[in-house]
């Protein structure tokens, strides 16, 4: 016998399931007014410093199929790489959102403004990215990825540059298609497989 | 100051398999490839916080938040409480937990539910609120219905309540289920079977708790949640190396 060590482990996570939406965003399911303020509309206030973007999308199945009833949280820092709740963070950029499928043609749309870089506690730097978490029927445990910026350099990314295989590496860069604008497509699996993380 | 320790890592062995084929919707919508591990960073290791002046007063009542009040819900009232935790077995204050469920006939109102079972005009399904210093919460709300779904042959999900919990750290987000004690269904769900140890899926069951239920008012049920934790020694701050 040994010690007991008095640690727990975290509970095991379940599918959102297709009614996701009803606990989280409950006007699109139908749930409008059920509560007074809904959260996770918008990461930005007005105001919010930087470049605004608009990053647009799908999110694509095994097969190619776009799923109409995905869901997934972003979370970023500001224009200056500051996380909400750090000393001097731009008070208008909550850097947290909801984003959904449009239930027709699963396409997403995403405002935001173009977050700044960060630094890990050894000094390296992260090229400005946002991390996402996904979640759907069938997807028994969130999915982690993050989208980064083809005009940015993403040359000395930590985690960029674990990846392997460096084809994979474009599957997390958003495409600038216009002013401000960016296209993202994530693919759970099949060709093009996006990159997930666990981290 | 927050604490911003890195997170501990995800131990999957006892987390869901995500492709499981007789969930059949997990075929397709499952990685294929292995995911990138890495240390967690600020990405992860900050994230979204929730003020009380966000919610309203009935907010946690589903069975009165649908109707601001004017007429209960129908069903088997019951209360759901507990605690959420980390991994260090400390309490995690202050933290958004959001619910959603099924009425007690089986029936989301969601526009994409069609179960011919009726929708109740006084139950809408969703609930949330904010766990104080102690990292509890409670919900009042009604028994939810077993209900038939679409998979095999003949598919019944257990009476089950999804809970959506944020932590303080991005990296810590976590959604997952709750059923309850003695439900049959429970060992002939295929979801409930992507998590392969039972002793792992005993963690999501949660006991008839009387100490909490209120004479003739509601019966009770506990539900502790752990998220993942942040290592603690006090080497954490330290460059590597030195």
């Amino acid at each position: 016998m040994v010690q007991k060590l008095d640690t727990l482990i975290e509970s095991p996570s379940q599918t959102a399931g297709p009614y996701v939406h009803i606990g989280t965003v409950p006007t699109y399911a139908g749930l409008g007014g059920i509560y007074e303020q809904e959260i996770g509309d918008s990461p930005i206030a007005d105001g919010a410093k930087g470049e605004v973007i608009t990053i647009t999308g799908t999110v694509a199945d095994a097969t190619g199929w776009v799923l109409r009833d995905a869901m997934f949280e972003t979370w970023q820092p500001d224009a200056a790489g500051k996380f909400a709740g750090d000393a001097g963070a731009d008070p208008a950029v909550s850097g947290w959102s909801r984003v959904c499928a449009d239930p027709e043609s699963g396409e997403w749309t995403l405002k935001t403004v173009k977050p700044g870089s960060t630094t890990l506690r050894d000094g390296r730097v992260q090229a400005p990215h946002i991390s996402v978490w996904l979640v759907a029927r069938g997807i028994n445990i969130g999915l982690q990825t993050r989208i980064y910026f083809e005009d940015e350099d993403n040359s000395a990314d930590p985690l960029l540059n674990r990846i392997e295989q460096r084809p994979r590496v474009d599957t997390l860069i958003a495409k600038r298609t216009g002013d401000g604008e960016y296209r993202f497509d994530i693919r759970i699996a099949g060709p093009q497989e996006t990159v997930f993380l666990d981290i | 100051m927050t604490d911003q320790s890195p997170l501990i890592p995800r131990n999957r062995e006892m987390h869901p398999v995500p492709y499981y084929p007789d969930y059949k919707t997990s075929v397709a919508r499952s990685p294929s490839l292995p995911l990138i591990s890495m240390e967690s960073t600020p990405s992860e290791e900050t994230g979204p916080r929730f003020g009380h002046n966000k919610l309203g007063a009935l907010d946690n009542n589903l069975i009165l938040n649908w109707t601001k009040g004017a007429a209960p819900a129908v069903g088997e009232r019951v209360l759901m409480h507990g605690r959420v935790l980390d991994e260090n077995n400390r309490p995690v204050p202050n933290t958004l937990i959001e619910i959603w469920q099924a009425n007690a006939g089986g029936r989301y109102r969601h526009i994409k539910d069609t179960y011919f079972a009726p929708l109740d005009p006084n139950f809408g399904g969703c609930g949330r609120t904010i766990t104080d210093e102690n990292g509890r919460y409670e919900f009042l709300t009604i028994r939810p219905g077993a209900y038939p779904w679409p998979n095999r042959g003949n598919e019944w999900r257990p009476m089950h309540i999804h809970i959506s919990v944020f932590g303080h750290a991005f990296g810590q987000r976590l959604i997952t289920q709750m059923y309850f004690e003695g439900d049959p269904l429970i060992d002939r769900c295929p979801i409930a079977a992507t998590i392969r140890e039972r002793s792992q899926l005993d963690r999501l069951v949660a006991p008839l708790d009387m100490a909490s239920a209120r004479p003739m008012d509601f019966l009770a049920y506990k539900f502790d949640i752990v998220l993942r934790g942040r290592r603690q020694t006090m080497f954490e701050n330290k460059m590597e190396g030195m």
